[in-house]
């Protein structure tokens, strides 16, 4: 385990693959994957310089989903703002509300009741597992195995399923408010919660049982797209990604927020900083997010759901940055009040758009076929990386 | 009995010309065309062709290899490389030199050659029949390379491969600055 | 003159009918053709039965139900989708080199038919047998190399070029070790007492005459190189988990990005008439081609005659299926018509079951049904390692085909051939090896 405070800079030279010149006079070819492609994820584009299948470098060219998601908060009040948030990373739209209704009743100095905190608690974990379901699944698909892909679409729809009877949406659910929540839980919603923590479990052993020791699964992840922890800490790379290159860091544990002292979890790290220890993270993650669920379910305790807050929220002058564990890394918050009803500045940052970084560096030297995977583990979401 | 049902052969002078005739105007084009991936093309298709008549001269064996080595094996590879040049340089280019004059004159006497074997005729070729009837060509083949008795070919064929690894290995080093 | 012109052609046309041999052996022109004809038009009608097969398997695999909404079942969706590839818009690329663009797909589509005359579906129900028959069936499924590269070049674009050069390395690499373990399947038909072949229809007449699938030959020594055929020839297809030429998540279509409408579907038929083709290599040499299971432990005619009736058992027990399924169609007026053509085409499927009862039909038909259901079998593996398998990466496929199979495929014909030649050992070393440790097994359970 590595401590981040002791480490020393990095050393991004060594990445850097030099093209082969001992072979034949080749030429460089320059292949543009994306906006375009079925493995970009969306609408990313990446300008590839090959030396045949070798890949001697990568430009990302992003802003294809450019909202201004950042300005438009600024003509917006604190209240209206937050429904946007979750067109960032709308397959964890989730812990966006959570990121933001927490920044802001920091910045208001407000508590959530501990009831609404406990339901906080277990959607967004159960969040955490849709997102990784949805991950896998397009993961998989990437490296070739078009089967997961059905199932863990199938077992996310439980999670949707739940969203939509808690708060009548399902994918940008708008499930927080500032200071707590709108909606109690509805009449067996810890029942539903309780079966499906039952149900998924299996499940995810099967997902396992299709990929973890599937030879050609481990030959196409095993050793790809290394990075180390401390070029991970140097890009500012977080979540899985991190935790898989040996860094134990999660903000769930390193600043609790949200009541997640109170919880029982383990972190899992990786060894090699590979694809397959951060497939590995995630399987790992995935049931310790079950293992939240299942204790948050057993002590909702009784009690209001919303904390005092004014109708008009008026925060006092003064920044504020929170950040919280999203399924993809660190999703933080900067927001700059004036004092008036509406933010001076909201500023995102957003995991997927940090990570994304990392792209370049994980995908030197390795195959074209690698950068499909690396884009796939890297888990990003162009909603959040364009905002 | 109909006389039809009786086994027509193969080798009509119909198929020998449209086969042959393949094959020329396959030649012409390959040397002709200026973009390479279509001489490649008509190549194979003269290679076929020529497959063609070696299975009318009763070596299906050899028309077999021909089809696997040259048309599938070799011009693959033909292509392969043809395809990493560039097309454009090579279709400006001018497809004579300065030495279109000795070429005239080895096309002549090839010509010649060839229209005085077409004069002598059948003298030069006695009409002959083949040595082992078609269903048994591939086994005679097997005989002369491998056989102990009547294996006089072996040691040529294996001279030949060994040529092959060796061209290999050349290859390998001079593509290769360091090994 | 004019009825004696008659007279003779239809004793021409008759005359092969009391015959045992192939057409093309036969040097029948008229029943050549027929059986050319109806060969092209059963692959044809193989790959949209295919076609419609993969999606439902893919989809039970995958939980979900497939096509259902084109006829019942989706029965139809095979015929929607060719009605669209025909209508569809023809594109060339403005700066691709027309007429190879255009020759491309024939000649993959050439290749991939072709291989279908010397195709053994019976001992006399193949278009022509051929001396170098199995010679033949490889050259010119590698021929089909020549289409992909083409296209790929044609399309003037970079991910059908890498799809192309993918294509044509991993087809040229697996085609070695697929030769070679189909050189130990001729060796093992050199131990007939008629000598060994390369003619389809002699290989499997030899394992008749050995009485043993050369899957099963020198065991475990036939059962590797089928495995090894098996490997390769998924490679040679460019199927999944070695369909990196159409990886479609790395280079969205491969050598056929370019291509759309109908040349399109050119490919798409070629692709599984190619996978029909070397599964009928892989059944003809291992597993004894049209000859039924089980000919030694349940021998004698009265198992002849049940497993004869196999055929018409299969179509009955698919047309009650189909009865089935209209009973279970939901009861309204909007499904009348569906269920209704469900039920007709069980009753079809039915009468052609019946009719494969009838004893003269019975005989001829076993042999073809026997040799499609092998291969079926085959195209089932196909879907299945779709639905399981993810996609190699190109140096690892290299690496398989190169480092595993060659050397295994190397190691593998040595044996045989001194398998081969030392038959007696094996009888009197191996065999007693084997069937001591059946005898353990038997023991231990």
């Amino acid at each position: 385990m590595t401590d981040p405070k002791t480490l020393s800079p990095p050393s991004l030279e060594t990445h850097v693959a030099a093209r082969d010149e001992t072979f034949l006079d080749t030429n460089e070819l320059v292949i543009n994957m994306g906006p375009q492609h079925p493995a970009t994820h969306g609408v990313l584009r990446v300008i590839l310089r090959l030396d045949g299948e070798k890949v001697l470098g990568l430009e990302c060219v992003i802003g294809y989903l450019h909202r201004g998601v950042e300005k438009i908060a600024e003509n917006r009040t604190y209240a209206m703002f937050n429904p946007y948030v979750d067109r960032m990373d709308y397959v964890a739209a989730v812990s966006n509300g959570l990121g933001y209704c927490e920044a802001v009743e920091k910045l208001l100095n407000v508590e959530a009741p501990p009831r609404a905190q406990y339901i906080r608690v277990i959607l967004t974990e159960l969040n955490r597992i849709a997102s990784h379901q949805l991950w896998l699944g397009t993961h998989a698909l990437d490296i070739g195995a078009i089967t997961p892909l059905f199932y863990t679409f199938r077992d996310r729809e439980e999670i949707l399923k739940i969203f939509e009877k808690y708060c009548g949406a399902r994918l940008t659910t708008h499930a927080f408010r500032i200071g707590g929540l709108q909606y109690e839980a509805y009449d067996g919603f810890e029942q539903d919660v309780k079966n499906f923590v039952k149900f998924v479990k299996p499940k995810i052993d099967e997902y396992e049982e299709l990929l973890t020791t599937n030879r050609i699964w481990l030959e196409r992840t095993k050793g790809v797209g290394v990075i180390s922890g401390r070029d991970c800490i140097a890009l500012g790379v977080t979540g899985p990604v991190l935790r898989a290159s040996g860094v134990k860091w999660d903000i769930r544990k390193a600043q609790p927020y949200a009541n997640y002292k109170n919880f029982d979890f383990e972190i899992p790290t990786g060894l090699n900083g590979d694809t397959y220890d951060r497939y590995l993270v995630r399987m790992v993650e995935m049931r310790q997010a079950l293992r939240i669920i299942e204790q948050a379910v057993e002590g909702i305790p009784e009690g209001p759901i919303m904390a005092k807050v004014p109708k008009v929220i008026k925060p006092p002058v003064g920044e504020i940055y929170h950040s919280i564990e999203a399924p993809k890394g660190e999703l933080g918050y900067f927001i700059v009040s004036d004092g008036s009803t509406q933010p001076y500045r909201v500023r995102v940052r957003p995991p997927s758009f940090v990570n994304l970084q990392a792209l370049d560096l994980m995908c030197r030297g390795q195959l074209v076929a690698d950068v499909i995977a690396v884009i796939g583990t890297l888990d990003i979401v162009l909603g959040e990386v364009d905002r | 009995m109909n006389p039809l049902v009786a086994n027509p052969p193969v080798a009509t002078p119909f198929f020998f010309y449209l086969l042959s005739g393949i094959m020329i105007i396959g030649g012409i084009l390959v040397i002709t065309r200026k973009n390479a991936v279509h001489s490649a093309i008509a190549l194979i298709t003269a290679l076929l062709a020529q497959a063609g008549l070696y299975l009318m001269l009763y070596a299906p064996f050899v028309a077999g290899v021909q089809i696997i080595l040259y048309a599938g094996g070799i011009m693959v590879l033909f292509l392969f490389v043809i395809m990493l040049i560039s097309i454009e340089r090579t279709m400006k280019e001018r497809q004579f030199n300065k030495q279109w004059l000795v070429g005239i004159a080895a096309a002549a006497a090839l010509g010649g050659l060839f229209i005085s074997v077409y004069a002598k005729g059948k003298s030069l070729f006695p009409e002959g029949h083949p040595l082992y009837p078609e269903a048994q060509n591939t086994q005679a083949i097997g005989a002369l390379l491998f056989d102990s008795r009547t294996g006089m070919y072996m040691f040529a064929f294996e001279i030949a491969s060994l040529l092959l690894l060796v061209a290999i290995i050349g290859a390998v080093v001079m593509a290769k600055k360091r090994i | 003159m004019n009825s004696s012109l008659l007279q003779s052609i239809v004793d021409y046309v008759q005359s092969y009918l009391s015959s045992n041999q192939t057409p093309g052996v036969a040097g029948n022109w008229f029943w050549a053709t027929v059986y050319v004809l109806l060969v092209f038009a059963g692959v044809s009608v193989g790959v949209i039965c295919m076609n419609w097969l993969e999606r439902k398997i893919l989809a039970h695999m995958q939980v979900r139900l497939g096509p259902m909404r084109v006829g019942p079942h989706g029965l139809l969706q095979p015929i929607a989708d060719a009605l669209k590839l025909l209508l569809k818009e023809d594109i060339i690329p403005a700066e691709a080199d027309a007429l190879v663009f255009w020759i491309a797909p024939f000649i993959v589509d050439l290749a991939a038919f072709t291989v279908f005359i010397v195709v053994p579906f019976g001992p006399a129900h193949a278009v022509t047998d051929m001396n170098i028959g199995i010679l033949f069936m490889l050259g010119v499924s590698s021929l089909s190399v020549l289409g992909i590269v083409t296209a790929g070049w044609a399309s003037n674009s970079h991910y059908p070029l890498i799809g192309a050069l993918r294509s044509s390395a991993q087809m040229v690499s697996y085609e070695v070790a697929m030769g070679l373990a189909v050189v130990s399947a001729i060796m093992m038909t050199s131990l007939s007492a008629e000598g060994g072949t390369l003619s389809m229809i002699g290989i499997v007449q030899r394992q008749q005459e050995q009485q043993v699938w050369f899957v099963f030959k020198f065991f475990p020594l036939g059962l590797v190189a089928f495995a090894i055929f098996a490997i390769a020839m998924i490679a040679e297809t460019n199927r999944a988990p070695f369909d990196l030429p159409e990886a479609e998540s790395e280079l969205t279509a491969g050598f056929h990005t370019e291509y759309s409408g109908f040349r399109w579907s050119l490919f798409f038929l070629a692709e599984y008439a190619a996978m029909m083709a070397v599964s009928s290599i892989a059944v003809t040499l291992w597993l004894g081609g049209w000859l039924r299971p089980f000919p030694n432990a349940l021998h004698g005619a009265t198992w002849d005659l049940i497993f004869s009736f196999f055929p018409g058992l299969t179509f009955l027990f698919l047309g009650g299926l189909c009865f089935f399924n209209a009973s279970r169609m939901p009861k309204h007026p909007f499904f009348k018509i569906q269920t209704m053509g469900l039920a007709a085409f069980g009753a079809v499927l039915g009468l052609i079951g019946l009719v494969l009862f009838v004893p003269g039909i019975r005989e001829r038909v076993q042999d073809i049904f026997w040799f499609t259901a092998k291969v079926a079998a085959f195209m089932y593996l196909y879907i299945w390692y779709r639905g399981t398998f993810p996609r190699y990466r190109f140096d690892q496929l290299m690496k398989v085909g190169w480092k595993v199979l060659l050397p295994t495929g190397l190691a593998l014909l040595i044996l045989t051939a001194v398998v081969a030649m030392r038959t007696e050992v094996w009888a009197e070393v191996v065999v007693p090896m084997w069937l001591g440790f059946a005898d353990l097994l038997r023991r231990i359970f």
